[in-house]
């Protein structure tokens, strides 16, 4: 398949439509699994990752639930279009990064990824718009199934499903949720949502920015326990505390509007503003500033942009997608450059359709 | 004045982080700055070191019996996966049991799986373990140049093959 057609496109799950969609972006649920009669990717030589993948894919090809999804060799990929896989959230950081034969399959609507030869042999990734996760799980669930009628997937009667890595042994399973959290930011509360999640044993991490900085005000909260429990109670542990993080986060937008109308709307304002006519503008900036449109929006301080279209400049303006919309590869600057010109004509665009 | 690495504001904290072995220099304004140090509250260890800290501090001790051992499917060795934390093949899981059980109990706080599980049963040990073996040998037999046992080892990967698939 060729990618340059998903320039124009993004994913379903971007679309903004679920359950509390204004806060929770997405629900993810991954399952990794392994043939039982080869090493992990990790240990296996060049020839048996080939069989692996030969294997996985004839799998994934004959079977009914995933018949028709393309295949994409990882391996025989530019570096750009590997990271553009990373930016729609197709394919892992560390799967672009690899070695050795591997490929991704998807379908047109981006809302399931079989990564083939990541560091187990298959990860079934599901992704739904909004909160979602046991409708995600279902679909992942079923998946596994109808793959399981043709390969035979390591499975220890005590230990449950095996993987590489001793931290996703048993269900294989992790749920996450990507929340947009900017009022619990701005109200600096944001650390005690941290602190409340660790308790109870989930993982919390920042979206975008490796490292220190959570651009864009993102969070993800994921399971860390995948053995001991079932698939439904690790589930339940997520959906049961995020409404309580939605109400605090609804809470405090409300209180920053309560407090200072003005204040946050001007904020907002501004940030719009900036996109709209900035010449040339980072990815963090571009991130700050989207982060409070998209607040704005849901509050209805603004009013003539849709969710979906912030949505999708997340990810549209990282740096393989100007590229790929750019047609050659730009340098740091070049790509602020071209960022700014392409917010200002989809922002642009996108008020003047909306009369 | 320097400008703030994040916003272009004048940068008027200035924070040196030698945290991952490397030396890193920001330049914020103090907007920026307290985003910044919310931020480094939070947890930022990679997974990958976590895992390696706790895998390394429970997986047992590296001396002894443990340090010799080895899968004797895949050839992993113990001690390669408490350095690299990951493990070489299914079969690790039994070859490894007396450092992994502790371990899975420390990460989990559990060693019974309970969600679902294959309609059809593949073991870990028995057949496809023995493949994982049988390649490995076929792989040291083309290496030796031993091709006459390679030969064998490949109608006999073949024959295993076939039995495991129709399961």
């Amino acid at each position: 398949m060729n990618l340059d057609d998903l320039t124009r496109t993004s994913g379903e799950w971007l679309r903004g439509s679920g359950p509390e969609s204004d806060i929770v972006i997405s629900s993810r649920v991954r399952l990794a699994r392994n043939l039982a009669d080869f090493p992990f990717s990790g240990r296996a030589s060049s020839d048996e990752k080939k069989e692996i993948s030969q294997a996985l894919r004839d799998g994934v090809k004959k079977t009914q639930a995933t018949h028709g999804l393309n295949y994409v060799n990882v391996d025989e990929l530019e570096t750009l279009d590997r990271q553009f896989l990373v930016e729609r959230q197709l394919i892992s950081r560390e799967h672009a990064g690899a070695e050795g034969s591997r490929g991704v399959a998807f379908p047109p609507e981006e809302n399931v990824s079989l990564m083939i030869n990541e560091e187990d042999h298959l990860r079934i990734q599901v992704m739904r718009s909004g909160l979602a996760l046991e409708d995600a799980w279902g679909e992942a669930s079923a998946i596994d199934d109808s793959l399981e009628e043709r390969l035979n997937f390591a499975y220890h009667h005590q230990l449950g499903y095996l993987t590489a890595c001793p931290t996703n042994v048993g269900t294989g399973l992790r749920a996450s949720v990507m929340l947009h959290l900017p009022a619990l930011v701005i109200t600096k509360q944001i650390e005690k949502v941290f602190r409340a999640l660790q308790k109870i044993n989930l993982a919390v991490r920042g979206l975008y920015g490796e490292g220190s900085q959570a651009s864009g005000d993102f969070y993800q909260i994921s399971n860390q326990v995948t053995l001991g429990s079932s698939e439904m109670k690790i589930l339940q542990n997520i959906t049961t505390v995020v409404p309580q993080i939605i109400h605090y986060e609804r809470e405090a937008r409300t209180a920053l509007v309560n407090e200072s109308r003005q204040t946050l709307h001007d904020r907002v304002a501004r940030s719009l503003g900036i996109l709209r006519a900035a010449q040339s503008i980072s990815s963090e900036e571009t991130m700050h500033h989207l982060s409070n449109v998209r607040m704005g929006i849901n509050l209805g301080l603004i009013d003539d942009l849709a969710i979906l279209t912030i949505n999708e400049l997340f990810i549209h303006t990282q740096p393989a997608h100007l590229q790929k919309l750019q047609g050659s590869a730009l340098d740091s600057q070049d790509r602020n450059i071209a960022r700014a010109t392409y917010l200002r004509s989809r922002l642009r665009n996108d008020s003047e359709s909306h009369g | 004045m320097k400008k703030c690495d994040f916003c272009s504001e004048p940068a008027t904290v200035h924070i040196t982080d030698l945290s991952h072995g490397k030396h890193q220099v920001l330049h914020l304004c103090g907007s920026c700055a307290d985003k910044e140090r919310a931020t480094h509250l939070k947890p930022q260890l990679k997974v990958e070191q976590i895992v390696k800290g706790i895998i390394a501090a429970y997986a047992g001790q590296s001396t002894g019996e443990m340090a010799e051992l080895a899968c004797p499917y895949c050839g992993t060795r113990y001690a390669e996966f408490r350095a690299a934390g990951r493990l070489g093949c299914p079969a690790d899981y039994e070859a490894f049991r007396a450092g992994i059980l502790p371990l899975l109990e420390r990460i989990h706080g559990s060693t019974e799986h309970k969600g679902k599980c294959p309609r059809r049963r593949a073991n870990a040990t028995g057949l496809p373990a023995e493949l994982i073996r049988l390649r490995r040998d076929l792989r040291a037999a083309v290496e030796r140049e031993e091709y006459e046992a390679a030969v064998r080892l490949r109608d006999l990967i073949r024959r295993k093959e076939a039995e495991h698939e129709s399961r």
